[in-house]
């Protein structure tokens, strides 16, 4: 057991680091202040400001670090990439334009894309000019994604797809897509033999995306229906009907909890300083028992996920299969998200009810919104229940309902 | 980066495995329930013969120089065989105290025959105020001549029925400090004045009331200087919750274990009742907890190693953590066996008390967030 770093590894550290002590610098006013005083999370304004972060990252190579260096990346170590990771969550520096393309098209592209999608997709991944989203899920398809009923039928050199999809993230200001699209319509095979995965070009004729207003009032998500959408065979990923194990991969690169663990450590200060400035009976609420007990158990939460992420991470850098602690670890950051936006509600009181640009709303109630968004944490990364079935199942070994 | 477990701790936790599953099965954790001693003295000398009462103390003592995290996988699986006996404070509680505190004679004199299974120590430091700070501590010691008169009673004090030293915390300043005026004392078992009384417990496990009646110590026997106590107390009650929170996790993990098994194999409704959801969630939430236990533990163990800052909230979180996990997966353990899982003759209610008495043992879930809010400031 060894928690140090490689002197590789520590200068790699202190180059991130000197970096953003540079460039935080120039940070707007309302980023550093963290007052609630900036735009709105998915206006153009803030869009605009994390693309030009991601432009900075992307000039200094910080982006998609582990990726290999012929297309653009900076070759990496695992353990670098997570300590990049740390390092911006610790520091709460912007996460950039990447998402989606960065986090899952790109790697998926990586590990199972041809020669020539490589060349025509990473780069722009990298350089943020290209935009990402998923389109996996349907109205009928969720959970059971496997269920999914789009269709790609083979015309010449090209697919044409039928279907509708939703929850496609970020989907209204995507120039791509990753799509699964069912290609074997044989009914007495299992569905999940049937799904190939292709790579949606969202500006083709017959794709159309409705913004999906979520519970926050906002639409991070969209609808997307698409009406004989033609893609053409060079832009199916990996080998037909295969396209099920390559997204089951793709979610592997869910990246190591630790950093989200080292994230909600940083939202902890801040319910920390929530609780001293909010007062009941003239006494700051840091100061009673109860608000102490549960701020003190989210920290041992937020601990215990932190050291479960760096044991998945060893087994990872040893090259071993993820064992129980993987599975475990994004239900608890997932639940355990939920919980503390929940108690920050319960510590303004009154407060919590008021919301954006109210006059005496507290952190111009930015903990209201993240709040309301927290309620997604436990559905779309897969459902705490279909986590729990996994867990149950395949860590566990119980047996299948059949 | 590395945090598992090398090859040589796998191979230690797997020989302690096998040794205790041929040594230490349930009849004999049974038998110890009932028994006088609470102990098996033919135990004690084997494991004294395969050095685990020295691994963690230096050669020059008798011991093997391994690390406290050597030690927690060695704890870790006693707790899963739940062997009876004063393991936790011969070892950690006493032991280590001396190594810390004691003066090279001190340490001559006791740790070589404690680790070859010579002598049983324990801790005398609660008292009826059931209190872990220094207010609580109210029994005395007065300096008469070249001695040391003790008085008072301390509660709940482990094994002392067949200890042979009692480390004895005592207050021999009281003023408006009362973390100064703490002195510890060495304390021969055998002398006269010391009156032991044995309480019944609900897991069996041997708790004393011990009466201080003008016992007379030497001054040598002091470990530490006077009134300067309080702060090996503190290392020692650190060291404490993480041995006891290895010992939580091993138990916590038989139950998990147990529960699985069962539920694989029992049959209602015409299938296994691990294949119903309701049985399957609970297992995954009891999975999620014990592996949590596992992790934070660890890192607690090795902060204490490698003597890192972090000793005192490590700590305090994993003996937070532990609690819970050990309860749950019991309580859990329990109602994934129904009917069978409330009787005598299954093993899960060992487990059960053992996890309600160690929850509670050197501070409880509450005390222990209350520490890690101290210390992130609040």
């Amino acid at each position: 057991m060894d928690f140090s770093l490689t002197p590789e590894e520590e200068a790699f550290k202190k180059g991130v680091n000197d970096w953003l002590d540079e460039n935080m610098k120039d940070l707007p006013d309302w980023y550093v202040r963290n007052d609630g005083s900036g735009p709105e999370p998915e206006s153009d304004e803030y869009q605009e400001f994390n693309l030009e972060w991601h432009k900075k990252l992307y000039k200094a190579g910080f982006v998609g670090i582990a990726w290999p260096k012929e297309y653009g990346g900076r070759g990496a170590t695992l353990m670098e990439q997570v300590i990049f990771n740390e390092e911006m969550a610790e520091r709460r520096a912007p996460s950039g334009a990447g998402g989606l393309g960065v986090g899952w098209a790109g790697p998926t592209i990586i590990a199972a894309g041809t020669e020539e999608q490589k060349k025509r997709f990473l780069p722009k991944i990298l350089s943020g000019e290209e935009n990402w989203c998923q389109a996996f899920s349907e109205p009928e398809a969720g959970s059971d994604l496997a269920n999914i009923q789009t269709r790609a039928v083979e015309d010449g050199d090209y697919y044409v797809i039928n279907g509708q999809k939703v929850w496609t993230t970020m989907g209204m200001r995507a120039d791509w897509a990753i799509l699964l699209a069912r290609t074997d319509f044989n009914p007495d095979i299992p569905k999940h033999r049937g799904i190939s995965y292709f790579l949606l070009d969202m500006h083709a004729p017959g794709v159309t995306i409705r913004p999906l207003r979520e519970m926050t009032g906002e639409a991070l998500f969209g609808e997307t229906f698409l009406d004989d959408v033609r893609i053409h065979k060079s832009l199916m990923v990996g080998e037909k009907n295969k396209g099920w194990y390559i997204s089951m991969g793709t979610l592997e690169f869910e990246r190591s909890n630790s950093n989200s663990a080292i994230g909600y450590l940083t939202t902890i200060s801040n319910l920390i300083e929530l609780a001293r400035e909010m007062k009941r009976n003239g006494q700051p609420l840091s100061k009673d028992p109860v608000v102490r007990q549960k701020i003190a158990q989210f920290y041992i939460e937020a601990n215990v996920a932190k050291y479960i992420g760096l044991r998945a991470l060893t087994r990872q850098l040893r090259g071993q299969t993820p064992g129980p602690e993987s599975s475990v670890g994004s239900l608890l950051i997932m639940e355990l998200g939920q919980r503390l936006q929940d108690y920050a509600m319960s510590l303004q009181g009154p407060y919590s009810r008021l919301v954006r640009d109210s006059k005496h709303a507290i952190k111009n109630g930015s903990w209201q919104r993240s709040f309301l968004s927290s309620r997604g944490n436990t559905i779309m990364t897969g459902t705490s229940e279909i986590k729990k079935n996994i867990i149950a199942q395949r860590t566990l070994g119980l047996p299948r309902w059949v | 980066m590395n945090f598992e477990l090398d090859e040589e701790q796998i191979m230690l936790k797997t020989s302690t495995r096998d040794f205790l599953e041929k040594e230490c099965p349930k009849e004999l954790v049974r038998e110890m329930l009932e028994d006088e001693k609470g102990y098996s003295p033919e135990l004690w000398k084997k494991m004294a013969d395969l050095g685990w009462l020295g691994l963690s103390f230096p050669e020059e003592y008798g011991g093997a120089d391994f690390t406290f995290l050597d030690l927690a996988v060695l704890m870790e699986e006693c707790g899963r065989a739940l062997v009876p006996g004063p393991l936790i404070p011969t070892i950690v509680l006493v032991g280590h105290t001396i190594l810390a505190a004691g003066t090279e004679q001190q340490k001559q004199d006791i740790l070589p025959r404690m680790i070859n299974g010579e002598l049983i120590l324990t801790l005398a430091f609660m008292e009826s105020n059931g209190s872990l700070e220094a207010s609580g501590i109210t029994v005395t010691a007065a300096p008469s001549g070249d001695n040391y008169i003790i008085n008072g009673t301390k509660l709940f004090v482990p094994d002392a029925q067949v200890a042979d030293y009692l480390l004895c915390v005592t207050r021999t300043t009281d003023g408006e400090d009362k973390e100064n005026g703490i002195s510890l004392f060495l304390v021969d078992a055998k002398t006269n004045g010391i009156d032991i009384e044995v309480l019944k417990t609900m897991t069996g496990e041997k708790l004393c009331e011990v009466t201080f009646n003008n016992v007379s110590v030497p001054g040598q026997n002091m470990l530490g200087e006077l009134d300067k106590g309080w702060p090996i107390v503190q290392r020692m009650l650190n060291e404490a919750a993480v041995a006891e929170s290895a010992w939580m996790t091993g138990g916590a993990r038989w139950a998990l274990e147990t529960s699985i098994d069962y539920a694989k194999e029992r049959i209602a409704f015409s299938r296994p009742i691990g294949s119903f959801q309701a049985i399957q969630h609970k297992l995954a939430d009891m999975a999620l907890e014990v592996e949590g236990a596992t992790s934070i533990m660890y890192y607690a163990a090795w902060a204490i190693s490698e003597n890192h800052p972090d000793i005192p909230i490590a700590a305090s979180m994993a003996k937070a953590w532990c609690g819970e996990t050990y309860k749950h997966a019991t309580y859990d353990g329990v109602q994934i066996h129904g009917g069978i899982g409330f009787t005598w003759d299954h093993d899960m209610h060992l487990y059960f008390k053992k996890a309600k008495a160690s929850e509670v043992s050197f501070g409880d879930v509450d005390y222990h967030r209350e520490i890690v809010a101290q210390l992130l400031d609040m």
